[in-house]
This record gives structure tokens, C-alpha cells and sequence, in this order.
């Protein structure tokens, strides 16, 4: 495929914190990729939608409520649902480590919690996207 | 010479500060008197210490009821309530967007019952009680006023505040509902109920607080907060209302973190610029109305999920510069709330904390001790330019309102939160245990406060069971009623109170004053 890689930015569910989520789409912007940013407050079937449309290479779901394992428990079913299972499904956010296997679990490719630095979300995607 | 060392603001900062540094001391002036750089009030806390009001809020109204009689038992004199997202953006604890988020960071409110659990046993006339709510506040707010009619409060005696400061929120935070001008206009309603049946009650906290958190230095905080505020003093002076009868009600609500003189300079400057504002360019004649009152506390943005002991540390530090700038309420962010709302432990060392500086620091001994020195006045002096600065740039681009709409302010702010995550990282703005000082063993994992998902679907059964039970007739006719007076050019706050009254939901009035006001188009800027 030729081209930039596409990567849809999306804040799930209710919560307002979009600091890190601007911050991460500016940085993938930086390095050379397409950013498709949803703003605020999407449902899963809001999100999966933005995703076919804009026929992106990457998901990535921003979350500091706290309620990412329910997020990501609906956006799995979505995800079979819609067939976006091809697409690199990245979590962001609030996530404490103990919670990562159970993402894995659910089919997440790369949980990023606070702090993990913005390069490493950059390697990530131009490693498994090529 | 060393290298130039200048503030988060942009400021200079010399290396040492004389008397030639200090301006015309008619502009420092003395506590209570205009233009108030010193403080509001001649005696601040030796006549009253500042209000204790840490925010809180989780779960049920029950669990919220016990954590609220606990920090009062603790010595903690005001209440400011956290609600859950449903309620802030306006859904019932049943909707569908509401899964997964029913109590999770605040409590679920859906009807008057609610309130009438949460506030138990509270005497709403000695413990003021501020709401955290923007976006679905004129229903919030009226709940709270019925709560105290039905109690048997005389409202034209009750004092309280709500944030209700919705352009903010457009800007971060964001739990907007409606679009800006619809959104303006009901603060707008709100204001002018007040003002005329609950003379007492602060009905907005103009929050500079949150444009802060979300990339703005101390300066835009500042300039950003004034000309928001000034925005709701236009819109109510536009309805007739004179500046005298409602501009003593606004207050203010601003965050500490960075750098210690620059945010101490920031408050003392904003006083002076306010009190400046409201006289001369509304022309108030009442000094209070002058009066810059502000809730600050220490930020969140100033706390790691790294070693969060540190968080004890830095909050202690907030608090001091919050007392040292003449705060009315302190609030601090606790150890643990980079990540979670705070346990009852977390809590509880934020409230000693205030507590410490009162009872064996001799922070409320004397006022504003740092009144005359000549480096706090000098930046006192330059904050203020700066801030002015700032003001005039927004009023250029057609005004804050219009800034907000189309998305300015937040393409401005998000680009500087990026900038200086951007320095965090390469290690040019330092800060402890995240660029430097990183210790080696293991960091203890998040933890989150637990939600208890048994009593949240007892609280879904119970809502369920209160539309079943109530007066359907009355419901409908109230719910008609908010459609009405939202669609034409009354005050929606009566309507809005018999709806609450007849117990209508948070989400069945949000959804009649969607139907006549839309949705916000969030524009999308990063």
C-alpha cells in the first residue's frame, strides 16, 4: 500500500480529558502519518464507523475515566462486527498495568499507558504498519 | 552572568530585586480597599480563615452522603460535589452512553431524590456546598434550590455556588451539551434567577482552572478566565440587570502548579486587573463587586503518576502559595488523584495539609505577608501587563466567545500542551521522578476507586421505580413547560424547577432542551 499511514484518534464513552489524546494525534502528525482526530464522547459503533469511512490503518482509543475494560469489552464486539479486526487497535490512557493482559485478551495490539513516550507510539505503528 | 532565566509565563526573571523594582505604592494599596491587590477583605484570615472544600463525590448519593459526613467530621467546612459524567453531560444512570460510566468518577445523580439522600443530615446554612457541573448545571443547580425549599430554607438566605462556567468547557474539560450561544443563554437564565430570587448564591465560578490543565500558562489562565467572565457580564447586562445586583455573585476558580512567585504574582496581578475592570469599564460603584473571589487549589496538572509521595509534597507547597495569594477556598488535588478520585486516606492528608498551614504555620496571622517585597510586587506589576496583553489579542479576534466557537483558544492551548510535553521529554522543562530523579524499583500500579456495580444497579432499579411511581401528568406538563420556555425568550429556571420538583430526570429535561436547543459541533483542533 502506498501512501500515509491513516490513523483514527478517538475518545470512547464520556470522559472530557482530551489533552493526551491532542498531544499523541500532533506527535503522529509530526511523524509523518495521517491523523483522523473524532473529538469528544463517540460511541463504539460512532467510532467503528470513522474507521471504515476514513479506511485507516490504526485505531487508537484514548481513555482516563477508568472504564477501559468495558470500552474495550463493546469495541471488541464492534471490531468483529464491522471486520476491523485487520486494523492495529492501540489503547491509550489512565490504564494500570495490571489491566494490560486483560486488554491483550480482548485483542488489543498496544496499550500506552501515561507516560509512555510519544516515540514509542510512532516505532509501534511504522513497525507493525508497513 | 548567568544564562537568562525566565517564568513559565514568558517573563524575565533578574537575578536580584531592590527597591527601584517596586511601582507607585498607590497600586499596591491595603488589604480591603481598591484596587485590592493585598486581598479583599482588611483582616482575610484573621477574621476567617480560608473554606476547606475538597471535592467529592463517587458512587451513589449514599456512598457520596457517608464520605461528605466524613470530612466534616474531619473539620472540613465546605462541600464541593463531584457528580459522574452521565450526570455532567446530561443522561440517566439507564441511558445506553451511560454503561460503564454510572458513579465512576462522581456520583450518579438522576432525580431530587437523589439530592435529598446526598445532602442527609447536612445543615445547608452552616456547610455551603459548591456542584461541579457545567454542561447540565441550570437542572443541577434547581435541584439543589428545590432540595432547600422542600427542607424548608429560606432562599433568599442561601448562599452555595455552582461552577456553571460552560465556555470553559468547550475550551477542556468538556462536558458542553448545548451549542455556545444557546449554552450562553442559559447562563444567562441562570445568572438572573439568582440575582433575583437567591441573592446569596454564587450561580458561576469562572474557571481559568481548567484552560490551565489543558496547556494555557498562568497568563492565558488569567486573561482567558477575565474575558469569559466578562462575557456573562455582558450577557446579563444586556437583559437590563444592573452591575450593582449580580457582578459580587460571580467568583473564580484557579489552579496552582509550576513555578511559586510566578502563580503567587498571578493572583495578586488578576485582583488588581479585576477590581480595575468591573469598576471601570462597567462602571460598578459597589466595592464588592470589585472583588475578585476565588476558589485555588492545587492542580492535578502539577501531580505524576510517578513516585506519587511526591504528590504530598507538591500539594503541601500549593496550599502555601494558595494562602500566601488570599484565597476565599482551598481545594487540593490529592496524592493520589493524577489517576484516581482520591481514597478517604488521600483525602484526609490534603485536609491536614490546609489545616497545618492555619493551626501551626501562622499562615492566617498577619495579611498578605508578602505584600512589599520587591520581587512579588515587580511581578505583580509585569503579570499584569501580560495579562492585559493577552486580553486585548482576544478582543482583536472578535472576543472570547467567538474564539471559543470556532475553536482558536483550543487550537492555541493544545499546541502549547504539546510543546511542553515535547520539553518534558527531551528533558528541558524538568520535573521530579518523570525526566529526573526516576528511581529504579518497581512503581506501585494504579489503582482505582472501586466502583461498586451492585449498589449502581440498585440505583438504576430505584430511578426505573421512581418514573413508575411519580405524577406522570405533572411530569409531562412540566417537561412541556422547559420545552416552552426554552423555545422562547423567558427565564427557563422556573420551568426547570417545577420539572425537578415533580421528579423529571437529569436526562428526560436535558433531552426537551436538546430537542429545541441541538447538540454542540464540537470543532475538531489539535
Amino acid at each position: 500500500m502506498s501512501g500515509k499511514v491513516r490513523v483514527l484518534i478517538a475518545k470512547p464513552g464520556l470522559d472530557g480529558h482530551d489533552v493526551g489524546a491532542k498531544i499523541v494525534s500532533r506527535a503522529l502528525m509530526e511523524a509523518g502519518f495521517e491523523v483522523i482526530y473524532t473529538g469528544l464522547r463517540k460511541s463504539g459503533e460512532e467510532i467503528a464507523a470513522a474507521a471504515l469511512e476514513e479506511d485507516v490503518d490504526v485505531i487508537g482509543l484514548s481513555v482516563l475515566s477508568g472504564s477501559h475494560l468495558p470500552i474495550c469489552d463493546r469495541f471488541r464486539e464492534l471490531r468483529s462486527k464491522h471486520q476491523l479486526g485487520e486494523k492495529l487497535w492501540l489503547v491509550g490512557g489512565n490504564i494500570p498495568r495490571k489491566d494490560v493482559p486483560a486488554l491483550e485478551e480482548l485483542g488489543v495490539d498496544g496499550v500506552f499507558p501515561v507516560g509512555s513516550p510519544l516515540q514509542s507510539i510512532v516505532d509501534f505503528i511504522n513497525e507493525k504498519v508497513s | 552572568m548567568s544564562d537568562a532565566v525566565f517564568n513559565e509565563s514568558g517573563l524575565e526573571i533578574k537575578p536580584v530585586y531592590g527597591p527601584d523594582d517596586v511601582g507607585d505604592p498607590e497600586r499596591i494599596g491595603a488589604p480591603g480597599e481598591f484596587p485590592f491587590t493585598r486581598g479583599i477583605h482588611a483582616l482575610m484570615y484573621r477574621k476567617r480563615p480560608f473554606t476547606m472544600r475538597q471535592y467529592a463525590g463517587f458512587g451513589t448519593p449514599r456512598e457520596t452522603n457517608e464520605r461528605f459526613h466524613y470530612l466534616i467530621e474531619q473539620g472540613q467546612t465546605g462541600l464541593n460535589v463531584a457528580f459522574d459524567l452521565p450526570t455532567q453531560v446530561g443522561l440517566d444512570s439507564d441511558s445506553d452512553m451511560a454503561a460503564g460510566e454510572v458513579g465512576r468518577v462522581g456520583m450518579a445523580v438522576d432525580t431530587l431524590e437523589d439530592f435529598e439522600i446526598a445532602f442527609e443530615g447536612i445543615d445547608l446554612e452552616k456547610i455551603t456546598v459548591s456542584l461541579t457541573i457545567n454542561g447540565s448545571a441550570a437542572i443541577l443547580m434547581a435541584m439543589y434550590f428545590a432540595l432547600a425549599e422542600k427542607r424548608g430554607y429560606d432562599l433568599a438566605r442561601l448562599r452555595g455556588t455552582a461552577q456553571n462556567d460552560i465556555l470553559k468547557e468547550f475550551v477542556g474539560r468538556g462536558t458542553w451539551i448545548f451549542p455556545v450561544e444557546q449554552s450562553m443563554r442559559l447562563v444567562g437564565d441562570t445568572i438572573v434567577y439568582c440575582a433575583e430570587k437567591i441573592p446569596r448564591y454564587s450561580p458561576v465560578s469562572v474557571c481559568g482552572y481548567h484552560i490551565r490543565e489543558s496547556g494555557a500558562n498562568p497568563v492565558q489562565e488569567m486573561a482567558y478566565g477575565f474575558c469569559i467572565a466578562k462575557a456573562y457580564i455582558d450577557l446579563v447586562l444586556e437583559r437590563g440587570l444592573d452591575i450593582d445586583s449580580f457582578a459580587s455573585r460571580l467568583s473564580f476558580n484557579f489552579d496552582i502548579h509550576g513555578n511559586f512567585f510566578e502563580q503567587i504574582s498571578k493572583f495578586r496581578a488578576g485582583r488588581r486587573l479585576w477590581a480595575s475592570i468591573v469598576r471601570d469599564t462597567y462602571g460598578a460603584k459597589d466595592p464588592k463587586s470589585m472583588w475578585l473571589r476565588m476558589i485555588a487549589g492545587g492542580g492535578g496538572g502539577g501531580l505524576t503518576i510517578e513516585q506519587p509521595e511526591n504528590n504530598i509534597v507538591r500539594g503541601a507547597y500549593y496550599a502555601l502559595i494558595s494562602a500566601l495569594s488570599g484565597t476565599q477556598t482551598m481545594a487540593l488535588c490529592s496524592f493520589d488523584e493524577a489517576y484516581t478520585i482520591p481514597s478517604e486516606r488521600a483525602a484526609r492528608i490534603s485536609l491536614r495539609t490546609m489545616q497545618i498551614l492555619i493551626e501551626e504555620m501562622g499562615l492566617a496571622d498577619t495579611v498578605d505577608p508578602l505584600g512589599g517585597s520587591y520581587y512579588v510586587e515587580s511581578l505583580t506589576d509585569e503579570m499584569e501587563k501580560q495579562i492585559k496583553t493577552v486580553m486585548a489579542e482576544v478582543d482583536s479576534q472578535g472576543g472570547i466567545v467567538r474564539a471559543i466557537a470556532e475553536g482558536h483558544v483550543q487550537n492555541a492551548v493544545s499546541r502549547q500542551a504539546y510543546e511542553h510535553h515535547r520539553k518534558l521529554e527531551s528533558g528541558e522543562i524538568r520535573k521530579v521522578g518523570v525526566n529526573c530523579y526516576q528511581v529504579e524499583e518497581e512503581q506501585p500500579d494504579i489503582e482505582f476507586h472501586p466502583t461498586n456495580e451492585q449498589e449502581c444497579s440498585k440505583k438504576i432499579g430505584r430511578l426505573q421505580a421512581i418514573r413508575a411511581e411519580r405524577d406522570s401528568t405533572e411530569v409531562d406538563e412540566a417537561l412541556s413547560a422547559v420545552r416552552d420556555s426554552a423555545s422562547g425568550r423567558e427565564n427557563v429556571m422556573p420551568s426547570v424547577m417545577r420539572a425537578v420538583t415533580a421528579y423529571a430526570t437529569v436526562g428526560e429535561i436535558t433531552d426537551c432542551l436538546i430537542d429545541v436547543f441541538g447538540k454542540y459541533p464540537e470543532p475538531i483542533r489539535f
